[in-house]
Formats: C-alpha cells, structure tokens, sequence
C-alpha cells in the first residue's frame, strides 16, 4: 500500500483523531497557561501523574467519569502548587515547572510502585469504548474517521470551542488574555492578577491531567513507564505553533497526530521496513522544532509571558 | 500580598529559609516512608548510611557525584545567561558517543596522547550539538527550552540507532551496546585499588575552571550581564547574541565532557542506559548550587548521596527507590522558595 491510498483509508483519519485527543487537551491546557502569562512546563509530569491517577481510580473500582475527575482533581493540584510558587512568589517559571514535572513523575512511580509492588504487566481496565454517532458515523470515510471515536474524543474537540468562546467572547476570557498582556492594565481595574493567574494555570493542569488520562483509559487501558514520552514538550510547542489560539492549535494537533499515524503506517510498508524504526521515531520530535522555527517569526507571543507581577512594582 | 526587597537581609534571614526548606524536605521524605510502611527514622538512617556509611559507599557516591558535576556546571553557566539549556542530557551522550567512535580502535595511540584528543573533540561535539537550539535562538527568536527538550529525545533515539546499527558490538550477544574501549583509552583510577577514576578529578578541576572564567575573565562578567538584563547589557555595548553563543559552547561541552567521563572513566562502552537522567538532574544539582561552580561540587556530592542511598535504603527497607526524586524535586522547589525569602520579604496589603 503506498502512502497515497493510506492517506484515503478511514482507519488512518481515525487514528490521526484518537493520537489528536490528549494532544488537544494537554495543548488547551497549557494555551490557557502561557495566555494568562505563565509558562507551565510542568506539563510533562502532570499528564503523567493524570494518566496514573485516572486509571488507578478506575482500577480500585470507579466509574470512567469519575477517573476523569479524578485526573483533573490532582493535575489542578499540581497546578496550585506550580502557581502559588510562580505567581505569588513570582519564581523562575522555568525551574518551578522543571521541577513540578519531576516531582509530578516521582510521586506517580513512587505511588505507583506502592500500590502494585511486584507486577510486571500492569492490570487493564475496561476502557472507554467507541460510540457511534448516530446517522453521522454512517457517513463514508468520514463517519467512521470522525464520529466513531471515545467519548473523550469528543470532548476534546468540544472544548476546543468552548474554550475559543470563553477566551474570546466574554469577560472572564478577556480578563485572562489581559493577565497575559498587560497585567497592570488587569489590576488598574481593580482584578486580582494573581487570581486570574493561578486560576487559568489551575484549570490548565487539569486539562493536561485529562489529556494524560486519555491514554490509560482512552487510547490504552493500563498504565506504563514513560508513556507520556515527551508529549508533553511536544504540547508546548503545539501551542506556539498555533499562535496561542485554540482552533489554530487543534488544527497544529490534528497536523500532528496525521503525520504520526502515517509514519506508523510507512513504516509497516516494504520500503519503510528497510529504514531503521528510529528515524520514524524522530520525526515528530523534528517536526515540532521545524514548526516552531517557521511559526516563531510570526507567532503573537503573549507579551507578559514569563513575566511576574508583583502589585505596586513599576 | 506583595513582596519588597530586603535591603540588608540580615545572618538569620539569610540561614532561616534554607535551613526550613531543607528539615521540611525531609519531614515530607519521613512521612512518604511512613505511607510506604518502613520506620521513617530508619529510613533517613539508611540513605545516610547507604551513601556515605562506608569506603564503598562513600566511593560510589564520589563516582556517581562525577557526571552531575558536568551537567550541573553546564546548567549553571548557561542559566546564568539565561540560556535555558535543558539538553545536557542529549550533549552527554554526544560527549559519550565521540568517546566510542574514537576510543574502540579508530585511533591506536599512547594513553597520554589518546585521552586529551578524545576529550577535546568531545567537547567540541557536545559544544555543536547546542549550538543549532543557540542559533536557533538568536536567528529566529525559537525558545530554547523547547528545542533542547526536543533533542534530547531526538539524540538518543539516534544513539539507539547507531547502537542497533553501526556501532553495535558484535561479541554483545545482540545487546545494544558499543564495542568496548581500548585500554589506553580508558581513563585510569586516581588511587590503584580504589574505584575512583580520574574523571572526578577532571570534573572538579572543570568546576575551579569554570569558576575563574566566571569570576575573573570579560565572557564571565558578559555573561552574567546578559543574564541580569539583556537590553541593558546591548545597551552597554556587549553583543548579546555573541555571548549567548559562547555560553552554550561552554555548556554544551561541559556536558559532552561528562560523557566522556562516564564512558572513559567507570563504563567502558557506550549503551543507552548509560544516563539515568544525568542532564536532567544537573538542573537541580545547578539550582541548588544558586549556579555558583564551586557550588555545584557540594550539591552533586549531595544529590549523588541521596541517590546512591536510597538505592541501599530501597533493598533494605523495600521502599520505591522513588523516594530519592521526590525528595529532589521537593528539595530543589522549596530551595528556590527559601532563597527568594532570604531576599524578600512577603507583606500582605
């Protein structure tokens, strides 16, 4: 099969969707971040401590939403303590977050390694499974690409737009931006800064947690070492390559998460099993620094970014 | 809340903070051990122990305390810049890598000869490989956190490939690993008998070195201008980017040759276990050394010893070994907290 008729196959699109899913989330997560003017690199670990904690919930008896929640709840508590030290305290947001992603990924292996102490193969749980929408998911090619996937799918892609509106079309969104932009402006009309700040970097982490959830109950259904594997870093640069705007980030996501499920499939090909199995491996990583490096000269980079507030400081 | 600057902090607001940041670094250790079901005392008695108990011991921290003192120097002279290198990981396997290619029989020369060109041309890999993230930064403005991050996965999968390819030792029963150095190639120990190599001394003398050129020379006082205030350091005439560039040159083969020092010195071959993360751990060891050279020294001892006892402490108390990142990670958050403290003061409005 060549890389023409793979690109025309229903299963493909499929799977460019369902890589698309955490990736969405855990770049929402980090957009709403870097908009209100924080850098969260501790994104990394929170999808990891997410992915643990979701699946864990569901392992010890839980229904699949309430994992979720449960995702959300640890990444938003990763996220207070990422904010209190870089909002408030206005630390490095580069060694805060550096270090909330170690302290994210050793305290999930730590816990992990309590809990089950000796296995080799993590227990599965009974994921989330497709739901077929109904008449839409009987639409060729499209149907079973787009409208047979996991309810976590879906909500990824709806809270692309929900978070396009709350951003763009009303006060809480433009109270956020403005954090990000000018935060005296913010505080000359008498918000907090620092709440705006730490609100958006606290349900930012969540979202990241989510996104790591999406990958021991969504796309897998068990836990492992090193699965998040850089995406992470990769969400980061999705967010610069979609100019810190939500639709234009999905779209980079879907870009993405295509090319990573073609290389899958190039890969499976004659000709791809005679190119060693790393140089596929490599290539999302290069082309996230390729996207940066043409996004960079034009990107609208949120001017306070990595910029603390202290109240009263000219 | 707010926070003013302290003029003149006084000895106890310089001491208090650090002082806190590190018993609570251990109360939070203590009662992880407790969840964890071991006695927490004996726990803390057994890192100790583990690390600097014995000649053994105390010998091990010292060798694993060698490659952090390479990626915690090439981490504080690039922050001090603020050139946020996070690859030193990524150019420790460059420095590795070089070792390798250069030290299995491509060149056959005498020890004194081999070792210096090898170590040389490391660091001017290590130097390299930082400098495409460097230029990427001051030709198209792309953030070098990111960049750096992205290399580090993008090197080691190349490493894998060379070690499932070219490089791969034929006589390793279908490991992936290199072939092993030639002796001469192998960097021999400091005391006969002790298994100590001279990597360590290199690192410590990289760390006095670094210290001068920090302390003593133009680039070191550029540097630290263009990491206090860029725009004022252009506007006082010091070409930035330049600056920028040479200080990743000097991280970079910093870390490159901590490579070479793991490799040369303990290793004997290249495989790709041969970092457990050293690159990302010299940014603790660099923070918690407030990027002073000298610094760096204690805090890898520091930091070795906590990994290397947990490692002893994990096998008799049957805690996840876990237990040392967490304390490290708790460690380095709350020093930045402690540190900031010590210079202001948070007052409530």
């Amino acid at each position: 099969m060549d890389i023409v008729e793979i690109l025309f196959t229903a299963s493909f699109w499929a799977a460019a969707i369902r890589i698309a899913s955490p990736l969405i989330f855990a770049t929402l997560g980090e957009l709403i971040c870097e908009r209100a003017g924080v850098l969260n690199l501790g994104i990394e670990g929170i999808m990891v401590s997410g992915a643990f904690a979701g699946w864990m919930a569901v392992y010890s008896g839980t229904g699949l939403w309430v994992g979720v929640s449960v995702a959300m709840a640890v990444g938003m508590l990763f996220g207070l303590l990422h904010s209190t030290l870089t909002v408030p305290f206005g630390l490095s947001q580069h060694v805060v977050g550096l270090g909330v992603t170690l302290l994210a990924t050793s305290s999930t292996y730590y816990a992990y390694r309590l809990v089950l102490p000796e296995v080799t193969s993590p227990p599965k749980i009974v994921a989330f499974q497709p739901y077929e929408i109904p008449l839409l998911s009987d639409i060729p090619l499209l149907g079973p690409a787009l409208f047979s996937q996991t309810p976590l799918t879906y909500l990824a892609f709806v809270l692309v737009a929900v978070v396009g509106l709350v951003l763009y079309r009303t006060p809480l969104g433009l109270a956020v931006r403005a954090a990000g932009e000018n935060p005296a402006a913010v505080a000359a009309q008498g918000l907090s800064v620092t709440a705006i700040r730490m609100g958006a970097v606290i349900i930012g982490s969540g979202l990241m947690a989510v996104g790591g959830a999406f990958l021991t109950m969504s796309a897998f259904d068990s836990f492992f070492f090193e699965m998040v594997n850089g995406r992470g870093w990769i969400c980061i640069a999705l967010v610069v390559f979609g100019s810190w705007r939500p639709g234009k980030a999905m779209l980079g996501a879907v870009l993405f998460a295509a090319f990573d499920a073609l290389q899958i499939r190039v890969q499976q090909t004659s000709i791809g099993a005679q190119v060693p199995y790393q140089i596929f491996l490599m290539m999302p990583y290069i082309l996230s620094i390729l996207a940066l490096v043409v996004m960079s000269r034009r990107a609208e980079v949120p001017a306070a970014l990595m910029v603390p507030f202290n109240k009263g400081e000219r | 809340m707010r926070l003013e600057p302290i003029n003149n902090p006084s000895f106890g607001r310089k001491l208090v903070p650090p002082a806190l940041a590190l018993s609570a670094t251990i109360v939070i250790a203590s009662l992880l051990a407790m969840i964890a079901g071991a006695n927490p005392f004996s726990v803390l008695g057994l890192i100790i122990k583990g690390a600097f108990g014995s000649k053994f011991a105390l010998l091990e921290t010292l060798n694993r305390a060698t490659p952090l003192i390479f990626t915690g120097l090439a981490v504080a002279v690039a922050f001090r810049a603020k050139f946020w290198n996070i690859g030193a990981e990524a150019q420790l396997y460059a420095g590795a890598l070089i070792t390798v290619l250069l030290g299995t029989g491509a060149l056959v020369w005498p020890s004194g000869l081999i070792l210096p060109v090898i170590a040389l041309i490391a660091v001017f890999a290590g130097a390299n490989l930082l400098l495409v993230p460097a230029l990427l930064k001051t030709r198209f403005g792309v953030d070098e956190v990111v960049t750096t991050l992205l290399f580090n996965f993008i090197f080691l999968l190349f490493i894998s490939m060379l070690l499932e390819g070219p490089l791969k030792d034929p006589m390793g029963m279908g490991w992936p690993k290199s072939a092993r150095l030639i002796p001469e190639a192998r960097l021999p120990r400091i005391v006969n008998g002790l298994r100590l190599h001279w990597g360590f001394a290199l690192a410590i003398i990289s760390a006095l070195c670094v210290w001068v050129i920090q302390t003593r020379s133009t680039l070191g006082y550029e540097m630290r201008a263009v990491g206090l205030n860029k725009q004022a350091a252009g506007f006082a005439g010091i070409p930035v980017n330049l600056v920028l560039v040479k200080t990743a040159l000097l991280s970079g083969g910093l870390a490159a040759l901590g490579g070479f020092s793991e490799v040369a010195g303990l290793k004997g071959s290249l495989t790709l276990d041969l970092s457990p993360g050293f690159g990302y751990t010299g940014i603790i060891v660099a923070m918690l050394a407030l990027l002073n050279p000298l610094g760096v020294v204690i805090a890898a001892l520091f930091v070795a010893g906590i990994f290397v006892g947990a490692d002893s402490m994990s096998r008799a108390a049957d805690v996840p070994t876990y237990l040392a990142d967490i304390m490290l990670a708790i460690s380095l958050l709350l020093m930045v907290l402690a540190i900031m403290l010590t210079r202001f003061r948070v007052v409530r409005d």
